[in-house]
């Protein structure tokens, strides 16, 4: 997988900030000309990554890249976030399961989403989610 | 340099001896500046009364802007900000017309009997006075600027959710753009309300308009259908488009038992036909 153009990078830490990730999100999506069904699904997984970031995460980064892996063209996301980290990563990725008084859907949906999920978390430390998707 | 309240004396009573030609001038700077933005009569009125209120404060010994004797002279000072925000005018704009009392003033004063050392020294003075009223300007245009943003992204936010009476008992709300905590509190308000003030069992919420229905949506919603079930209205959830259809699904969120429909219309028919109305069904053919 090789880096298929400039990342663009926006600071979360406000809910104005998320709706700037759906956009930046979608404006990419239409690019790299995912199927309209893979645009939303990427756009509502990015808006939920990017919620969680602000909202358990105290606020982070989100980076957005276009890609390519030989003979396909796709989108790769990362949040990033210096928060509290998650504990137990199961529990976390557990339909139902929140601790903030949501649907707790948004991780575990997230995943179901995209193509590659991949979480990387350190209790006291934050964490950092990488997502892509692949155009059909 | 502050002004002595000698000399602000010196300037009220000049300010109201030369009452006419200071309006006059004043205006006219005030005029060229602003480029014919604001009628004439309307100018010459503002700043007659902006000559008033200098002319009562300086009389009244004010020696700072921010002394008793010039509350009256600052409320005037602000409500000029706040109508100039509104008309659309920077807050240069609103400064400077203050400022170019200094320039009427000097015009008296050059036409007077030659200016001795004292009436120098009092007119610097008097010119730092007009220079805090100019600045104060600016604080409450910033001020008046934000109220009025504040305002106007709120009737932005009740424009945009508008709630409409359908059908005799069915109230509808077309949900269009981002549906963030704010907005999806009106909607639900606005909701309820209409409910309550047409008594309508149903209510639409059509979603036709939203490019993506993550949990927070979700969530929003289905709280905003409980709500509606408590008051006794059921809701019906409409406009939800193939793509959004299949995206909901993979996320996992669950509508329940609440009722679901491709568009208005198909909402609307579905309402009309629990209700028993005969007004869905089509006009029979006429035998040939
Ligand atoms: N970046 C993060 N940092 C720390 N904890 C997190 C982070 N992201 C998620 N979590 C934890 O994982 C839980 C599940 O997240 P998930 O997004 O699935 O549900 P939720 O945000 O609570 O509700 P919603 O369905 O509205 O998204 C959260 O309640 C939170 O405790
Ligand atoms: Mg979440």
């Amino acid at each position: 997988m090789t880096a298929g153009g400039a990342a663009e990078r926006i600071a979360v830490t406000s809910d104005q900030d998320v709706v700037r990730v759906r956009q930046l999100v979608r404006t990419v999506a239409v690019a790299v000309k995912l199927s309209l069904v893979d645009q939303t699904k990427l756009v509502t997984a990015a808006s939920e990554l990017a919620r969680n970031t602000l909202v358990y995460g105290g606020g982070g980064t989100v980076e957005v890249t276009r890609v390519e892996n030989g003979r396909r063209a796709g989108i790769q996301i990362v949040f990033a976030d210096q928060g509290p980290g998650i504990p137990d990563l199961d529990l976390a990725l557990t339909d139902g399961y929140t601790t903030g008084g949501g649907l707790g859907l948004g991780l575990s949906g997230a995943r179901r989403l995209v193509d590659e999920f991949a979480i990387d978390t350190a209790v006291g430390k934050g964490t950092t989610i990488s997502v892509t998707k692949w155009c059909r | 340099m502050a002004l002595s309240s000698d000399e602000g004396g010196r300037f009220a009573d000049l300010l109201m001896e030369h009452e006419d030609s200071i309006v006059s001038s004043w205006t006219a700077e005030v005029a060229a500046l602003l480029r014919g933005r604001l009628s004439h009569a309307e100018l010459q009125r503002q700043t007659a009364e902006l000559q008033k209120g200098f002319q009562t404060a300086l009389a009244g010994g004010a020696q700072e802007l921010t002394d008793d004797s010039a509350a009256e002279l600052r409320a005037q000072l602000a409500e000029l900000s706040s109508t100039r925000a509104r008309q659309g005018f920077t807050a240069t704009e609103t400064a400077v017309s203050v400022f170019a009392l200094k320039e009427a003033v000097l015009k008296v004063l050059d036409a007077g009997d030659g200016t001795d050392a004292d009436t120098l020294r009092a007119y610097v003075g008097l010119s730092a006075f007009v220079d805090r009223a100019g600045l104060f300007t600016f604080d409450s245009y910033a001020r008046a600027r934000e109220e009025l943003i504040a305002d106007q992204a709120e009737q932005l936010l009740e424009l945009s959710t508008p709630v409409v009476k359908l059908w005799e008992g069915v109230v509808a709300v077309p949900l269009v753009g981002t549906l963030d905590s704010a907005r999806a509190q009106v909607v639900m308000e606005r909701l309820l309300q209409t409910l309550v003030d047409t008594g309508s069992p149903y209510a639409i919420i059509d979603i036709t308009g939203v490019p993506a229905v993550d949990t927070q949506v979700a969530q929003h919603i289905l709280k905003t259908v409980v709500a509606a079930r408590l008051m006794g209205a059921d809701c019906i959830i409409s406009g939800i488009r193939p793509q959004i259809a299949q995206t909901i699904v993979a996320l996992g969120i669950e509508f329940g038992d609440i009722a679901t429909k491709a568009s208005l219309a198909d909402a609307l028919r579905h309402v009309l036909r629990k209700t028993g109305d005969k007004v869905t069904q089509k006009p029979s053919r006429r035998e040939g």
